[in-house]
């Protein structure tokens, strides 16, 4: 039962996936401009530029390209920038990289962070405390990402020069010097991520406070922590899970207007750069990634919330 | 449950009476009482909509006017005679205020239209899936499924960059990225209700499918629907101020919340208020919004729509 669940998912996931495959390669082959004529610019002539376009492949019809495409995909060939020449792998390598630290710093960061602010919040409703918690939360999540940057690098940039501007790396800076360059789209991040994660965990635990079970605890006179800690707690893992998972989706792939701001060189960047240029390759690849890892997550959250459900783990 | 006595009015009596008149399993009526941060919220909405509608005929200045003595001012009078400049001026030395007052009509009238949009496609469909079922219902499902999958703003970064940005196209693509999340809540809400008795009995009178849905899923959708329309809102407007901010939403010179940010951030540095400015307003918007939407879903207790988001 359980682990026919579970290949379930995994079937659906696989599915999202392949027509995610399909609306990206359409998506972005109504991007205008041909990159032969970029690549030729001013020296374009018909011939060259049949050539060239014949080189690229460009001349095929779609579904032959997009079957290419995909096949190639699969078996880990990501293809060759149209308009360096370098290969996919080597120009996305070092920006996933740079990507993926930002994104396990502020998970390292924020996840901590958020369980333990929304427990205090639910084991303490009410209070002057959770109140300022709701609201300050509710705020961020309102907001746009760039207000929250502006406002941190006015006070902590502007105002007060602890920390640079920008993201700014060379590659070969100690540990501490890296820090202090990530730190300012690290804290703006964190606070973004935070907010939903810490609203969700309040309101999974609240939810499960009003289930008879926890009256009953209540009627025995277990206390308020306990109840929390022991019987509330596990049962909203599940939900819990899933907002996660959510918000490091959110994280690989909505990180654009961070990454701009603080000029730092990651994937989203890579991406923009690549819709720019109209590096089809490129942008196919970016949004391949993006999406196949937001699918992963959601399906580590769909199987998180079965295994940690005990009716799905134990059927009779 | 008090005996009516002689000594109340008439009115009351026939109000007490009319109070007992519902059946005794009938759900209790709704209120919409707000709290004190409900009211201020709406007041706060409310305010802008009207700025949405007068904004520009209050204005000081025009939106493209470049009267000020120099950029990024604060607030001053001019001494020639041009009048004063309340939040000072911006980049190009134009009246802060009046491009606030202006934008208010594209950040806020370009949202709506696309939430009202993305309304109308992930309501139809999303009841279409729910009561044909089936085929139909994995079909869209799937396909609505995989646009999730897709980040919004890379989604809207990659057909704005295909097709060029015009308020049109920004209005087209944002109702489409938000109507998925419409036919998630209204398919869910929908088969919630096509499995109630009600519903059941309705089909075994013999009603039509349109009647069924007119007369009995979309009365009971409706509230959780417009609960979801205020966050839908939010992430809307959020969504176009993000593009703007990019550079790829409202073009320049018209004004934008979103692009009035970032065209003034180069002032920060000197202590410019100028992008601070419709970065709050942005903020007073949209966090307004949710303070409403959620002293709504507190009270009515019905928070399917909040917990899909």
């Amino acid at each position: 039962m359980m682990m026919r669940m579970v290949w379930q998912r995994i079937g659906i996931g696989l599915a999202t996936l392949w027509v995610v495959s399909v609306i990206v390669f359409i998506a972005t082959s109504i991007l205008p401009g041909d990159v032969a004529q970029i690549v030729l610019g001013q020296s374009a002539t018909p011939e060259t530029l049949a050539a060239l376009r014949a080189e690229l492949g460009l001349d095929q019809p779609g579904y032959v390209r997009y079957f290419g495409w995909l096949g190639d995909m699969v078996t880990g060939d990501l293809g060759t920038s149209k308009a360096g020449g370098a290969t996919i792998s080597s120009l996305i390598g070092g920006r996933l990289n740079n990507t993926l630290m930002m994104a396990s710093f502020v998970a390292l960061v924020s996840i901590p962070i958020s369980i333990a602010l929304g427990l205090w919040a639910a084991m303490h409703p009410g209070t002057w405390l959770d109140r300022i918690i709701t609201f300050g939360t509710l705020a961020t999540i309102s907001v746009p990402e760039f207000f929250i940057a502006t406002i941190a690098v006015l006070i902590l940039a502007v105002e007060l020069h602890w920390l640079p501007s920008t993201a700014y790396m060379t590659g070969d800076e100690t540990f501490g010097q890296l820090l202090k360059a990530l730190a300012m789209p690290l804290i703006t991040l964190v606070i973004v991520v935070s907010a939903q994660m810490i609203r969700m965990t309040r309101a999974g635990i609240l939810n499960v406070m009003s289930s008879p079970y926890i009256e009953m605890a209540i009627l025995k006179g277990v206390p308020r922590r306990r109840i929390i800690l022991r019987h509330a707690f596990y049962n909203a893992i599940g939900p819990i899970v899933n907002v996660i998972a959510l918000n490091l989706a959110y994280l690989v792939s909505g990180v654009v207007i961070v990454e701009t701001i603080f000029a730092y060189p990651g994937l989203a960047k890579l991406m923009i750069d690549g819709v720019q240029t109209r590096d089809l390759p490129l942008v196919q690849a970016c949004a391949m990634i993006f999406c196949g890892t937001y699918v992963v997550l959601i399906l580590l959250a769909d199987i998180g919330s079965i295994l940690s459900n005990p009716r799905l783990r134990n059927p009779k | 449950m008090t005996e009516p006595t002689a000594s109340k009015k008439e009115e009351e009596v026939l109000a007490e009476l009319d109070s007992f008149a519902e059946l005794p399993d009938a759900p209790p009526k709704r209120k919409f009482r707000l709290s004190w941060v409900g009211y201020c919220a709406s007041v706060v909405v409310a305010f802008w909509l009207i700025i949405c509608l007068i904004g520009p005929s209050i204005a000081p200045f025009h939106e493209m006017d470049m009267e000020g003595d120099d950029s990024f001012l604060d607030a001053y009078t001019s001494e020639e005679g041009y009048g004063t400049f309340y939040l000072g001026t911006d980049y190009l030395g134009r009246d802060t205020l009046s491009r606030v007052l202006f934008g208010a009509r594209n950040t806020i009238g370009i949202s709506l239209a696309a939430t009202l949009l993305a309304y109308l496609m992930g309501i139809t469909l999303g009841i279409l899936a729910a009561v044909k079922g089936g085929w139909i219902d994995m079909g869209i499902s799937r396909v609505n499924d995989a646009i999730l999958a897709l980040p919004t703003i890379m989604l809207g970064l990659i057909v704005i960059a295909a097709l060029g940005s015009s308020i049109p196209i920004l209005i087209g693509t944002a109702s489409v990225i938000y109507a998925t999340s419409v036919f998630r809540i209204a398919r869910a809400l929908g088969q919630d209700i096509m499995v109630q008795d009600f519903v059941e009995a309705a089909q075994a009178r013999g009603e039509g499918i349109w009647w069924i849905i007119r007369a009995e899923v979309l009365p009971n959708a409706a509230m959780p629907l417009a609960t979801d329309f205020g966050l839908r809102l939010v992430f809307v407007v959020l969504f176009i101020s993000s593009l703007s901010f990019l550079g790829l939403g409202v073009q320049p010179p018209a004004s934008d919340w979103g692009s009035m940010v970032r065209e003034n951030l180069a002032g920060l540095t000197y202590g410019s208020w100028a992008s601070i400015w419709p970065a709050l307003a942005i903020a007073s918007f949209t966090i307004a919004i949710n303070l409403i939407v959620d002293d709504i879903s507190a009270k009515s207790g019905g928070s399917l729509a909040k917990k899909m988001v």
